[in-house]
C-alpha cells in the first residue's frame, strides 16, 4: 500500500490521539481522579486519627463540649449538602443525555446549596466566636475542670470543619468552572468528563461531613 | 460511552434513604444507650457512605481498577486508624478501656 493511502482511523472530536478509544479515556480520568480522592482520604484520615486519639485521652472532656455544638444547624448543613449531592448527580445526568438547559440549571443550584452550607457554617464560626470558645488567649469555658482538654477538641473542630469548608470553596470555584464551560457548549452527550470528575470530588467532599457531622455534633449527646 | 443512564428514581431513592438516615442518626444521639451510642453513629455514617459511593459515585459500575483503587484507599485508611489505635488504647493509660 502506498504511504499516500494510509488512513488514520475516524474517531469522535475529543477523543485523544494516545488513548485507544473514548471508554479507555474515560477510564483513564476516572482511575486518575480516584487516586487523588485517595490521597484525600490519607488527608483527612489523619485528623480523623487525631481526633480519635485525644478523644480516647479525654472522653469526659469531649463529652461535654457536645452542648456547645449547634446540633440543629449541623443537621440542617447534613441536609443541604446531601441536598446537593443529589443535584450533582442530576447535572451528571443531564449531561449524559446533552441536556444543557438542565445540566446549567443542576450545576446552578449544586453551587447555591455549597454556599447556603458556607453561610450556615460562618454563623456557627460567629457564635463560637461570641462565645469565646477559640482555641487560644481569649478561650473561656464553662467547666474549668477541661478548660485545656476542651480547647483540643474546639482545635480539631475549627481545623477539621475549617478544612472541610476550604475544599467546598474549591469545589464551588470548580462549579463556577463547569458553569461557565456548559454555557459555552463545551459538553456533549459523548463528553463531559470534567462534570462528572467534580462530581466526584463533591461527593466526597460530602462524605467527608458525613462523618464529621456524628463525630463533632452528636458525641456525648446523652451525657 | 460504557455507561448506561440511571433514572432519576434511583438518584432519588438514594437522597431519601440518605436524609432518612440523618434524621436516625440524630435521634438515636439522643438516647442513652452507652457505647452503644457511638458504635449506631459511625454504623449510620459508614452506611450513608457507602450509599454516595456506590450510587451517587457510580462505583458499582465502576471498572475493577477503579474498585481496587477505591479499596485500595479504604485498607490504608484502616491500617492508619488501626495500628494508631492498637497502640494508643494498649498502652494502659485510660482506667476503663473505652471502644473509641
Amino acid at each position: 500500500m502506498p504511504d499516500s493511502e494510509i488512513m488514520l482511523p475516524s474517531h469522535e472530536p475529543e477523543l485523544q490521539h494516545h488513548f485507544d478509544d473514548s471508554a479507555q479515556q474515560l477510564e483513564s480520568s476516572t482511575l486518575g481522579m480516584w487516586v487523588f480522592l485517595v490521597t484525600e482520604i490519607m488527608f483527612f484520615g489523619g485528623m480523623f486519627g487525631g481526633y480519635s486519639v485525644y478523644r480516647n485521652m479525654y472522653p469526659e472532656a469531649f463529652a461535654s463540649t457536645s452542648h456547645f455544638m449547634n446540633v440543629t444547624i449541623g443537621a440542617i448543613n447534613t441536609g443541604v449538602l446531601i441536598f446537593s449531592s443529589f443535584t450533582m448527580v442530576l447535572a451528571v445526568r443531564s449531561a449524559q443525555l446533552g441536556q444543557k438547559k438542565a445540566l446549567i440549571a443542576f450545576l446552578v443550584l449544586t453551587l447555591i446549596l455549597g454556599c447556603v452550607f458556607l453561610g450556615l457554617k460562618y454563623v456557627e464560626y460567629h457564635e463560637k466566636w461570641v462565645d469565646h470558645h477559640i482555641p487560644g488567649p481569649g478561650f473561656h469555658y464553662a467547666d474549668p475542670r477541661y478548660f485545656h482538654q476542651a480547647q483540643i477538641l474546639f482545635f480539631l473542630y475549627f481545623a477539621m470543619t475549617g478544612m472541610h469548608a476550604i475544599h467546598m470553596i474549591v469545589g464551588a470555584g470548580l462549579l463556577t468552572t463547569l458553569i461557565v464551560m456548559a454555557a459555552r457548549n463545551r459538553f456533549t452527550a459523548t463528553w463531559y468528563t470534567p462534570v462528572e470528575m467534580i462530581g466526584l470530588y463533591w461527593h466526597f467532599v460530602d462524605i467527608v461531613w458525613i462523618f464529621l457531622f456524628p463525630l463533632l455534633y452528636l458525641i456525648g449527646h446523652t451525657r | 460511552m460504557n455507561h448506561q443512564v440511571v433514572s432519576v428514581r434511583v438518584y432519588a431513592a438514594v437522597f431519601c434513604a440518605l436524609l432518612a438516615l440523618t434524621i436516625t442518626t440524630v435521634v438515636v444521639s439522643k438516647l442513652e444507650l452507652g457505647e452503644f451510642n457511638f458504635i449506631a453513629a459511625m454504623t449510620i455514617a459508614v452506611i450513608k457512605g457507602t450509599l454516595v459511593v456506590m450510587f451517587f459515585m457510580d462505583v458499582r459500575r465502576a471498572t475493577s481498577m477503579t474498585k481496587l483503587f477505591v479499596g485500595a484507599g479504604l485498607f490504608w485508611l484502616a491500617i492508619l486508624l488501626v495500628f494508631l489505635l492498637s497502640d494508643y488504647l494498649s498502652r494502659g493509660w485510660h482506667p476503663s478501656l473505652r471502644w473509641l
